[in-house]
C-alpha cells in the first residue's frame, strides 16, 4: 500500500474501552480534513467505558465520502492499543497487504480474569499477526507510558509510531501543530514527548 | 496558521464555508445553532447525549437555555413551552426515551405548536448500549408526524436546520431520527451562517393548545389533512435523491446509513450501471409521487434500512394501488435478504446486492479466510463488558452476594438501567435478575413485595442508580409506601449519570450549563415519604454486607439503603486513586493456596491479574484505580494498600 496512490486508505484504530481511541481518530481525522481529505469515522463507544472492545474506522479519501464502517477485508492499516484487539480486527477486516502497529501490553478479558479463558501467549498473537499481515510493528507503549508516569499516554505513543512509520499522508510536525490546538499548556509538553517516543520506536 | 493561536474548530465556529470534522450529533447541534435555537433539553441516552453535552458548553455565548431534564417527557415539555411561547427549541432522546415522552408528544400532535420544535431521536440500531433496538419511525407513522433521516454528516446539519422550518410551516413537531453510525460517526461538514438571534417570548393567550373536550377526533382529522400536505412538500424535498441509470435492473430504496453503504457496495461490485439508489431523507409521510416515479422504472426492488421494515412496508403499501396488474419483486427484511434486527453494515449490503445481481463476491482469498477463522476461534476470546477497575458497583454486588448467601432465603434482586445493569453478568456476580425500563426495578420489587399473601417468602431487593432514581423510580417508590410493599431499594449513588458521560441530574449541585444549582436530596426525599434510610460506603465491603444483612432481617415496609461512592472514573480524573495497592508476594501463596485464585476467579476485577510465571496474583498498575476493596477479598490478607496523599 502506498498512501499516495491508495484511495480510500482504511485505518482501523482498536483497543479496549478507556484507552483513548476516539481522541486519536479525531486528531487524525481533523488533521486530514484540513489537508483537503474527505474523512468518515465510525466508532462504537456506547459501552466502551466498561472495558469492551472498541474500534474506530477511519476512512480517508481525496475523492468521496466513504461509509463509517470498513467492508470485510478492506483494512489497510490497523493501529492497536491492545494486542488481542489488533488480532481480532485483523481476522475481521485484514488482508494480505494490511499493516499492523500494535501495543504489546495485554489487557485481560473478563473471561481470562475469572479463569474461563486463556489469554493467548504473545508468541501466538505475534504469529497470528505475522500470518495475516504484510508487515507489523510491536511496541511496548504501555511500558513507555508507565515509565513516563502516565499510563494514559499509551495512545499518543502509538500514534507517534503510526505517523513515524510513514503510512499516512500526515507530516510529523503538522501533527504536532494539531496537538497545540487540542491540549492545554500543561498537557502539551508531555504529549509531544510521548508522540516523539513513539516515532523513535519505528525509526 | 499561527501555532498555538487557533483552537480546533468546534460547532460554534463562525466560519461559513469551512469544512470541519463533526460527529453526527454535533452536526445536528450546529444545525440547530444555524436555525437560531433558543432552548435545548434532553435526558441523556446513547447515542443522543452529545447534543446537550456540546450545546451546554456554548450556551452562554449564544444565549441558549440548555437543560438536563429529569426525564424525556419533561424534556419535551420544557422544549414545548418554549415553542408555544415563540422560541425555537430542540430536544434529544434515545429510542427508549421516546417511549417515556410519548404521552405528551401524542398530545402535542393534536394541539400543534408555534415556533419550530424538533425532536431528535437517536435509535441505537444493534442495541450496542440499550436494552432494546425499537425503531422510532413507527411513532412518526402512529402520530402522523413528519420524519427526517439524515444519510450523511453534512445532511445531519442541514436537515436539523431545515427541520425547524418544516415544523413551523406545518405547525407540528418534526422528528429527526438517526442511528448510531451517523450520530456517533464523524464526517466532513461544511459550516453555514450563524444568525444573529434575539428572542421575544410571549404566550398568546388568545390561543388554546388543548384538544376540544369530547371532540378530539376532529383534531385527529385535521392532523391527517396536514399530513397529506406535508407529503406533497416531501415530494420536492432536496433531501431525497436518485443516483443511477434509467430503468435500473435493481432499485435500492434506502435511508440513513444505508446510503453510504450502498454507494460503496456498488463501487466494490462494479455494479453502478446495473443498480440505482433512491435515497429518501423524508421518510414519513412517504413522498408518494417521487417513489412512484422510480418504482415505475424498475421491477426488482431492495430495501436497505435500520432497524425495521419501515420503508419496505410503506412502499409495498403504495405499490399495491399504483397500477392495476403491475407487479414488482420486493426484497428486504420481508424476504429474509436483510435481517430484521441489528445494524446494517457494508458486508450485509454488499452481500444482498451481489446476491440479487448474481455477482460472485469474495472479499478475501479462501486460504486467507480459513487462516482468519482458525486464528479467531483458537486465540481471540470475546471481550465481555465488565465494571471498570475500582467501580463501586462491583463492591456493592460483592456485598449483595455475601449478604444474600448469609441470609439464605434465596433473595431476589430486581434491576434497572445503567452501568449497574451489568449486575446480570459475572461482572456483578449475576446478582441482578431483571432489567426492563428506567424505574422498573422499583416497580417490580414493589410488586414482588406484595406477594406474601400467596406464600412468597423470598426477600426482595432492587438496585437503581442515582439518575435513574429521579428519572422514573419515585412514583413506584411512593406507590410502595401507600400500598405497604416489602422490599429494600439499594440506591447506587455514584454522583452522576455515569453510563452516558457523567451528566448532572436533580441530585447534583450543578446544572447543564455548569452553574451551581439546588440539589434534591434523595435521602431527605425518602425520609419525607416515611421510609427508613441507611447510608453505606460500598468500598467498605464488610460494613455494607452487615448493613444489608441487618436490614434484610429487619421489619416490614419499603426501606432504602444509599450506597454512596463516586464513580471511579470521575474520581480518577479529579483526585487520582485513593490507595496504592500491591500484592505482597511473600504472603500470596499463589496456586499453592487453597483459595483457587479467589481474587481473580471470583472477585474478577480487571486491575488484578494472575502472573503466569510466578503463578501468583499481581496488581496491573496500568488498570488499577486504587479503590482498595480487594484488600478485604483476599483470604490470606496478601494484598496491601497504602493511602495516597
Amino acid at each position: 500500500m502506498n498512501f499516495k496512490t491508495k484511495d480510500p486508505i482504511n485505518l482501523i484504530i482498536t483497543g479496549v474501552g478507556g484507552q483513548g481511541n476516539i481522541l486519536i481518530s479525531r486528531l487524525i481525522g481533523q488533521t486530514l480534513v484540513d489537508e483537503g481529505y474527505s474523512i468518515t469515522i465510525g466508532e462504537t463507544y456506547g459501552a466502551s467505558q466498561r472495558g469492551g472492545s472498541v474500534a474506530s474506522h477511519v476512512r480517508i479519501s481525496k475523492k468521496m465520502a466513504y461509509s463509517p464502517l470498513t467492508p470485510e477485508g478492506h483494512a489497510d492499516i490497523i493501529l492497536g492499543f491492545e494486542p488481542l484487539e489488533s488480532l481480532r480486527i485483523l481476522t475481521l477486516f485484514g488482508n494480505e497487504s494490511s499493516f499492523v502497529i500494535t501495543n504489546t501490553r495485554p489487557i485481560h478479558t473478563m473471561a481470562v480474569v475469572i479463569g474461563d479463558a486463556e489469554y493467548p501467549s504473545f508468541e501466538a498473537i505475534k504469529e497470528g499477526i505475522a500470518k495475516l499481515s504484510q508487515k507489523a510493528w510491536y511496541i511496548d507503549a504501555s511500558k513507555i507510558a508507565l515509565d513516563m508516569g502516565m499510563p494514559l499516554l499509551t495512545n499518543i505513543i502509538m500514534t507517534g509510531a503510526l505517523v513515524g512509520a510513514g503510512l499516512l499522508p500526515i507530516d510529523k510536525d503538522r501533527f504536532k501543530d494539531r496537538f497545540r490546538m487540542n491540549f492545554n499548556k500543561e498537557q502539551l509538553a508531555l504529549n509531544v514527548k510521548a508522540f516523539e517516543m513513539g516515532i523513535a520506536e519505528v525509526e | 496558521m499561527v501555532k498555538g493561536e487557533e483552537k480546533t474548530l468546534g460547532i460554534d465556529a463562525n466560519r461559513p464555508g469551512k469544512a470541519v470534522l463533526l460527529m453526527g450529533v454535533e452536526a445536528i447541534a450546529r444545525g440547530a445553532l444555524e436555525a437560531g435555537v433558543g432552548v435545548a433539553t434532553a435526558y441523556p441516552g446513547t447515542p443522543s447525549s452529545e447534543l446537550i453535552d456540546r450545546l451546554s458548553k456554548i450556551a452562554k455565548k449564544f444565549n441558549i437555555y440548555v437543560e438536563w431534564s429529569i426525564n424525556e417527557k419533561v424534556a419535551l415539555e420544557i422544549a414545548g413551552a418554549a415553542s408555544l411561547s415563540g422560541i425555537r427549541a430542540i430536544t434529544a432522546m434515545k429510542q427508549n426515551g421516546l417511549s417515556v415522552a410519548l404521552d405528551f408528544l401524542s398530545g402535542l400532535t393534536y394541539t400543534g405548536i408555534n415556533k419550530g420544535l424538533v425532536l431528535m431521536v437517536g435509535d441505537d440500531a444493534g442495541a450496542l448500549s440499550s436494552s432494546n433496538e425499537q425503531d422510532s419511525r413507527h411513532i412518526a407513522r402512529m402520530l402522523d408526524l413528519p420524519l427526517l433521516e439524515p444519510a450523511t454528516y453534512q445532511e445531519a446539519k442541514d436537515m436539523a436546520k431545515w427541520a425547524f422550518e418544516l415544523s413551523e410551516k406545518f405547525s407540528t413537531v418534526c422528528i429527526l431520527r438517526s442511528t448510531t453510525r451517523i450520530l456517533h460517526g464523524r464526517g466532513n461538514v461544511t459550516l453555514g451562517e450563524l444568525p444573529e438571534t434575539t428572542h421575544h417570548p410571549h404566550f398568546d393567550t388568545s390561543k388554546i393548545y388543548a384538544p376540544p373536550m369530547g371532540r378530539a377526533s376532529k383534531s385527529h382529522a385535521a392532523v391527517h389533512k396536514n399530513l397529506e400536505e406535508i407529503r406533497r412538500f416531501h415530494d420536492a424535498s432536496p433531501f431525497n435523491a436518485y443516483v443511477g441509470p434509467d430503468n435500473p435492473e435493481l432499485l435500492v430504496i434506502t435511508s440513513g446509513t444505508g446510503w453510504l453503504y450502498t454507494v460503496e457496495a456498488l463501487k466494490i461490485l462494479a455494479a453502478e450501471k446495473e443498480a440505482g439508489i433512491l435515497k429518501l431523507g423524508t421518510t414519513w409521510p412517504l413522498p408518494h409521487n417521487l417513489v412512484s416515479k422510480y418504482l415505475m422504472q424498475a421491477n426488482k426492488i431492495l430495501f436497505l434500512e435500520e432497524v425495521d421494515a419501515f420503508l419496505e412496508t410503506g412502499v409495498r403499501d403504495l405499490a399495491a394501488d399504483l397500477v392495476p396488474g403491475r407487479t414488482w419483486k420486493f426484497f428486504g427484511k420481508g424476504t429474509g435478504h436483510i435481517n430484521h434486527f441489528g445494524e446494517l453494515n457494508p458486508n450485509i449490503v454488499i452481500g444482498a446486492i451481489a446476491n440479487l445481481l448474481d455477482i460472485t463476491h469474495r472479499p478475501r482469498g479462501s486460504a486467507y479466510q480459513k487462516e482468519c477463522d482458525e486464528i479467531a476461534t483458537r486465540y481471540v476470546p470475546p471481550r465481555d463488558l465488565q465494571f471498570c477497575a475500582g467501580c463501586p458497583h462491583r463492591a456493592t454486588y460483592w456485598s449483595i452476594k455475601d449478604a444474600l448467601r448469609l441470609d439464605g432465603r434465596d433473595g431476589v434482586v430486581t434491576g434497572d438501567i445503567g452501568c449497574y445493569s451489568m449486575g446480570q453478568s459475572p461482572a456483578g456476580y449475576s446478582q441482578m435478575k431483571t432489567a426492563h425500563a428506567m424505574g422498573s426495578g422499583v416497580g417490580l420489587a414493589s410488586g414482588l413485595g406484595k406477594l406474601k399473601q400467596f406464600g412468597f417468602r423470598q426477600p426482595v431487593l432492587t438496585v437503581c442508580g442515582d439518575s435513574t432514581f429521579f428519572h422514573a423510580s419515585i412514583p413506584a417508590l411512593i406507590n410502595s409506601v401507600h400500598n405497604e410493599s416489602d422490599f429494600i431499594l439499594l440506591l447506587l449513588d455514584n454522583s452522576g449519570t455515569a453510563m452516558t458521560g457523567f451528566q448532572p441530574h436533580p441530585g447534583i449541585d450543578r446544572n447543564a450549563a455548569g452553574d451551581a444549582a439546588p440539589k434534591v436530596d434523595a435521602e431527605k426525599l425518602c425520609k419525607a415519604l416515611g421510609i427508613p434510610v441507611t447510608i453505606v460506603d460500598p468500598y467498605d465491603v464488610k460494613q455494607t454486607r452487615d448493613e444489608f444483612l441487618n436490614i434484610l432481617q429487619g421489619g416490614d415496609g419499603p426501606k432504602v439503603v444509599i450506597c454512596k461512592r463516586e464513580c471511579a472514573l470521575i474520581r480518577a480524573t479529579k483526585e487520582g486513586a485513593l490507595f496504592k495497592v500491591k500484592v505482597n508476594p511473600d504472603k500470596c501463596l499463589g496456586e499453592q493456596c487453597g483459595c483457587n485464585r479467589y481474587c481473580t476467579r471470583v472477585f474478577g476485577c480487571p486491575g488484578i491479574r494472575w502472573d503466569r510465571d510466578t503463578k501468583k496474583a499481581e496488581i496491573d498498575e496500568a488498570v488499577c484505580n486504587g479503590c482498595g476493596v480487594c484488600v478485604h477479598v483476599c483470604p490470606r490478607s496478601a494484598i496491601d494498600r497504602e493511602a495516597r496523599s
